[in-house]
């Protein structure tokens, strides 16, 4: 059930506003409201500046998951970054590594469905954002 | 990204200084957005600046941040700043997020925050 | 020739074989979805629709005369009413709907072609018929599918609306919501873009929450209407909490439940008032009969 619907290569913060506007064509093709589709692209948009920052690039792709009607779209991000030793720490807030506030992964989280993080030294970092129409 | 040829326009009227953010900027052209406008300030001796974010469908938490902190930089060169036009999405959303900017003061539209500066301004005198 | 073969004898005497077959190649084509529908269901329902059509057969035409609206189709009618009921609420799709009652074409046809391989011209129209019986039952399915989804659709709607809170203009620049009942995080979602969405409309200074009907403020709410407040702040108004009972006032200290940097009025009256007095609004009592 489920096509790519696009891809993006993450290496400069020009990429992640292409990525955003990737996440905002897969959202509108699902009929999604402007509540989920602003928060869903907010979402990306943090995931994606991470990878580019912190995980030496990488790439986002786009498809969607569920039965007609009920139409769901799946964004997974990987990066070739060194990985996240503390995931759980990662995704509260006021955690960063860099300037930020830390609010980006744990922030994302609570702007969409559904959210899973897996890292590894080896394989980078992926983070999986799932998000419905409603 | 930088279209350096193609700025976002900033006027300045009655010592106020209006800048409309387009939409879908990169994290680079906020930058230097930033840059021009503390350099603005300075330039017009400004005492207001208004920063319409209307056409911004997206604010995430670096956007939130450089809004944060171009409001910060104006007001310590004295420059009262106003943030106007969010939309209801992306207010949601920033307050999903965490991001109050409890620092910014905000207005409806433009035309309110001149206002506000304007009699603040005219108070003092 | 009343001991020819056609599709109808088939399904009435060969009902287990049909049966049996006709799972297979639900299982092979994919079309079982185990996800959604458990292998059980699947082949209650299979038995289900075949037995309502080796009851109606007998009775009603299959060959060019044959019409699913007939009286003696109604047991078929009735099993797909079922069928689509249950696939609607797991979320099967049209395409799935489609193939699950279109797998039955293979075992008839296979069993058509042995038992009528030496008479061409009849096996020909024995598959025409059964094409479009199948076709038939199957167009019916989808449609009832659809049918069934869109009733849902209309319900929730209703639903919707009857949950959702009424922003109310009251003054030049104020806006108001009653807020009546629980508070859940759906709720809370549908009043704040109610709210935010009427702040934009009607360029709306100052936000009235009047919490007086709501039944209990725990954390959970208070959590809703910190957020909602805001929100509507980062819009550019601002927010006044108002209907704070004595009864809340207590629950609210004694839970230890703050409400930061929110203007709190006790009810509508002071939290207008509030309103006005931001607003610079004077409002007076005029001198009867000028």
């Amino acid at each position: 059930m489920t096509d790519e619907a696009a891809r993006v290569t993450l290496k400069t913060s020009g990429d992640v506003a292409f990525a955003r506007q990737a996440a905002a064509k897969a959202m509108a093709a699902i009929g999604a409201s402007t509540i989920k589709s602003t928060k869903f692209v907010t979402a990306v948009s943090e995931i994606a500046r991470n990878a580019v920052i912190y995980g030496r690039g990488g790439v986002i792709s786009f498809s969607e998951a569920g039965a007609a009607g009920q139409k769901r779209v799946v964004a997974v991000c990987t990066d070739r970054g060194p990985g996240i030793d503390d995931i759980d720490r990662a995704v509260s807030d006021g955690f960063s590594t860099g300037k930020s506030l830390g609010l980006g992964l744990g922030g994302a989280k609570r702007l969409v469905d559904r959210f899973e993080i897996t890292s590894s030294s080896k394989q980078g970092t992926k983070v999986t954002l799932e998000c419905g129409p409603r | 990204m930088l279209d350096a040829a193609n700025p976002i326009p900033m006027m300045t009227i009655n010592g106020c200084i209006i800048v409309a953010i387009r939409d879908d900027l990169d994290d680079q052209e906020i930058v230097s957005l930033q840059d021009r406008l503390v350099e603005e300030v300075a330039k017009r001796n400004a005492h207001g600046v208004v920063i319409d974010i209307s056409s911004l469908e997206i604010v995430d938490t670096f956007a939130g941040r450089m809004l944060a902190a171009m409001a910060q930089m104006a007001r310590v060169m004295n420059a009262r700043t106003i943030v106007v036009g969010m939309r209801p999405a992306v207010a949601m959303t920033l307050v999903e997020l965490g991001m109050t900017l409890d620092g910014v003061e905000t207005a409806l539209n433009a035309d309110r925050a001149i206002n506000a500066i304007v009699s603040d301004r005219s108070n003092k005198l | 020739m009343p001991n020819e073969t056609t599709v109808a004898s088939i399904i009435i005497n060969d009902y287990d074989r049909v049966l049996a077959e006709w799972l297979k190649v639900q299982t092979a084509e994919g079309v079982k979805r185990t996800d959604l529908v458990s292998g059980k269901e699947s082949e209650q329902q299979s038995r289900e629709l075949l037995s309502a059509m080796a009851k109606a057969m007998p009775k009603e035409a299959t060959d060019d005369d044959l019409d699913l609206a007939e009286a003696g189709w109604e047991p078929v009618r009735d099993a797909l009413e079922d069928i689509a009921e249950n696939r609607t609420q797991r979320g099967v799709s049209t395409t799935e709907m489609g193939w699950f009652i279109g797998a039955l074409k293979q075992p008839l046809f296979k069993m058509l072609q042995s038992e009528l391989g030496e008479k061409p011209r009849v096996l020909m129209r024995e598959i025409w018929n059964a094409t479009r019986l199948i076709d038939q039952i199957s167009l019916h399915a989808i449609e009832t599918l659809v049918s069934k989804r869109e009733a849902i659709i209309e319900r929730q709607r209703a639903e919707m609306t009857e949950v959702a809170a009424p922003v109310v203009k009251i003054w030049d620049s104020i806006v108001t919501v009653p807020l009546i009942g629980t508070l859940d995080s759906f709720r809370a979602q549908t009043v704040m873009e109610n709210l935010l969405d009427a702040i934009v409309q009607w360029e709306a200074e100052v936000a009235i929450i009047d919490i007086t009907g709501v039944s209990t403020v725990d954390t959970m709410v208070a959590q809703h209407l910190l957020k909602t407040a805001s929100a509507v702040r980062l819009m550019g108004a601002e927010c006044v909490i108002c209907g704070i009972s004595p009864k809340i006032a207590q629950t609210v200290v004694n839970l230890g439940v703050e409400l930061p940097n929110i203007v709190t009025r006790v009810d509508l009256e002071s939290g207008l008032a509030y309103a006005f007095d931001r607003l610079g609004v004077q409002v007076g009592r005029g001198s009867a009969g000028a």
